[in-house]
């Protein structure tokens, strides 16, 4: 088995499918002869040429509604959007008709695509490269919303992102793209949407979290089990659909709930998590369920985004507060 | 130094004027059942148009847009296609639905508010209707390309509003065709108002309109393809234009942009209050060019039309128009279907809100 990173993950999958099924194509600016800023599509190129590997004009609007056409057709296409916050001009195509495509024609057509794009903060990068958007996604009704936090998950979730009939949108973390590396089996498998994963048990604490923020929970889970306490931690792996069975289940056991982060706040997923939490195990609860996340500010300049992101100070600190309880 | 290093031209097409005299030298070659058939779904749209806009005033159905007047560009258009190009309208193009053999009940259905009436009949190639402005131009571009990409001859055909021409969406798509040299047909059915907003901007020195380009065709020439502006209440012209367009894309020549230049008559949709921004006048002189009567005066020369033949026409589609009436009223949407189309499968959160639904 090759050990890969989630780079090379991200890769490895598009390769499979592509081999495996031709009507996949690969669009987005600079994924050909660059092979993606990241190299998230390096060598595809030079393989499937420019008929499934294909350099559009810098037009995210432009790549999602182009890739929503392809997806009627039959065509697989899988969309690069080059940052998290280049987002924001393709949204339209998303909300408006990605998103809508099956329910508004009752099912008569459909919109099979998967958008991935890396995301997320950490990597001293400029304004706009280090937005996390999942809410904004996973409020709209009709997409999927998939992150990763390893190379296994990325690859088995790419593909099953791509095998989908509904649109996706993946969200790869970026400043974990070449941190590690994995195992990560050769041929083409799936990690199932909809299910979370349980990385680390635990009987005291559930931290649950998805993308960069999963490691950071795990050096956090670390540090306090010197000090005798057990956190579990849960990496949602994808937000839409969730799997509140899972969060249900650990919560259940723990009684202690912390979502971390590192998108705004106020409506971040997080919240959504909490109202679940106490819709459904209020008298299970021995603490408030806490939320370690980005502030609502906007995503600071590099100089001060690790004073903006969670990690596992912010994370302690949140574990001792439930503890007290 | 200094020198022009580009210039253009925007071609303007006219064939058959308001008094049905035509221009034989660009006459289009059709067989008198097609000038009929041209003829005929004119009609139908406009029998449908002033059924559908009754049923909204006795709130039968909800907000609608008019296609009276413009006729011509939708019937022109589609008629020039082959039913294997695609058509991406946006919302004013009824008769469009109905040459694509959709029937009268999908269209009521729709602006009678149940999403089953984009329910489209399987091989009728045409997207639903699409509300948010120029959005659907991308669908025509990527539907081209898709086809060259699949080796297939066909065609997209993208219907947009004059409006639709100021949105990133519109510009996108065009260059996104222009790039990848699609087989794909745009048209600007320019009506000359975006609600209130006209067209064309009168003020030397402030905005308070659509564009200050002279044409809208010419826009075509940034994104390295042709346009061409037609009377858009010339049937004759918009089909002849629109099928050379068509046949230049078949052949992998690239995109063309079409304007049809027209005037929207009635208001917006049944929300709008046009007496608040334009001025009557102007309404009626448009009248008197709209594209029903022209056509008519030109049939009549060629003694293609007698008032047989109307009443024949006109039957049929109070014929078609008053069974969809029937169909769409008989029908009860299903509330649960407002949960089971959002994903292929019902997500745990969806299937819980069922439930709740249910119970």
């Amino acid at each position: 088995m090759a050990k890969l990173s989630i780079v090379e993950a991200v890769k490895d999958a598009l390769d499979c499918e592509m081999e495996r099924d031709s009507s996949v194509v690969v669009l987005g600016e600079d994924v050909g002869l660059n092979g993606g800023v990241f190299r998230a599509t390096d060598g595809l190129f030079a393989k499937y040429g420019d008929r499934r590997v294909i350099d559009t004009p810098l037009s995210e609007s432009g790549i999602v509604g182009v890739s929503i056409a392809m997806a009627v057709q039959g065509l697989k296409p899988v969309a690069e959007i080059q940052f998290d916050g280049f987002t924001y001009p393709a949204m339209d195509q998303l909300f408006s008709h990605a998103a809508r495509l099956r329910n508004r024609t009752r099912g008569r057509y459909t919109c099979p695509l998967v958008v991935r794009f890396p995301y997320g903060g950490g990597i001293r990068a400029l304004e706009h490269h280090n937005e996390s958007p999942e809410t904004y996604f996973v409020h709209t009704p009709g997409l999927k919303v998939v992150i990763p936090s390893n190379p296994y998950d990325t690859k088995g979730l790419l593909i099953a992102s791509i095998r989908d009939p509904d649109p996706v949108v993946f969200m790869e973390p970026k400043r974990i793209y070449r941190s590690f590396r994995d195992e990560v089996p050769e041929n083409a498998y799936v990690v199932e949407i909809g299910k979370a994963k349980v990385v680390r048990e635990g009987t005291d604490i559930t931290l649950i979290s998805w993308g960069a923020m999963v490691r950071e929970c795990l050096k956090a889970a670390d540090d306090a089990a010197v000090q005798g306490v057990k956190v579990e931690v849960i990496d949602v792996r994808t937000l839409s659909p969730c799997d509140y069975d899972a969060i249900f289940a650990s919560v259940q056991k723990t009684g202690r709930c912390i979502v971390v982060h590192e998108a705004p706040r106020t409506l971040g997923f997080g919240a959504e998590i909490c109202a679940r939490v106490q819709e459904k195990l209020l008298l299970y609860l021995k603490a408030p369920v806490l939320r370690v996340t980005g502030y609502d500010t906007p995503f600071p300049y590099f100089k001060l985004e690790n004073e903006y992101l969670p990690g596992p100070d912010k994370i302690k600190k949140a574990m001792a507060q439930v503890m007290k309880f | 130094m200094q020198k022009d290093i580009a210039s253009f031209r925007v071609k303007y097409v006219q064939i058959l004027d308001e008094k049905g005299n035509v221009d034989k030298k660009l006459e289009p070659e059709l067989s008198d059942q097609e000038l009929r058939d041209l003829y005929r779904w004119m009609v139908i749209e406009r029998v449908f148009d002033n059924t559908a806009l009754a049923l909204q005033r006795e709130g039968r159905i909800g907000t609608y847009a008019q296609s009276l007047g413009e006729e011509a560009v939708h019937v022109g258009s589609v008629f020039a296609a082959s039913d294997d190009d695609w058509i991406f309208p946006d919302y004013r193009e009824h008769v469009a639905f109905l040459m694509r053999k959709v029937p009268v009940k999908n269209l009521l259905l729709h602006w009678g508010g149940s999403e089953e009436g984009m329910d489209l009949p399987e091989r009728s190639n045409i997207f639903p209707v699409c509300i948010p402005v120029g959005t659907q131009t991308l669908h025509g571009a990527g539907t081209a390309i898709a086809f060259k990409l699949k080796k297939k001859k066909f065609c997209s055909l993208t219907f947009v509003g004059d409006a639709s021409t100021s949105t990133g969406d519109f510009n996108e798509g065009l260059n996104f065709a222009g790039t990848f040299m699609a087989p794909a047909v745009f048209i600007i059915r320019n009506n000359q108002w975006a609600i209130s907003v006209p067209r064309v901007c009168d003020k030397p020195d402030w905005g308070g309109c659509q564009s200050r380009a002279q044409t809208l065709a010419q826009k075509a020439i940034a994104f390295g393809f042709d346009g061409v502006q037609v009377d858009g209440n010339d049937v004759l012209a918009v089909y002849s234009v629109v099928k050379e367009a068509l046949e230049k894309a078949r052949k992998g020549k690239g995109p063309t942009l079409v304007e049809c230049f027209s005037y929207r008559l009635p208001p917006h949709t049944t929300a709008d209050d046009p007496t608040r921004y334009r001025d009557p006048e102007i309404v009626k002189a448009w009248l008197k060019k709209e594209p029903l009567a022209r056509f008519k005066l030109y049939l009549q020369k060629k003694k293609l039309w007698d008032e047989k033949f109307e009443s024949a026409v006109q039957a049929e589609a109070k014929r078609m128009v008053d069974q969809g009436v029937k169909e769409a009223e008989d029908f009860k949407p299903k509330p649960t279907d407002m949960f089971d189309f959002v994903y292929e499968k019902l997500t745990p959160n969806l299937s819980e809100q069922r439930k709740e639904w249910l119970s």
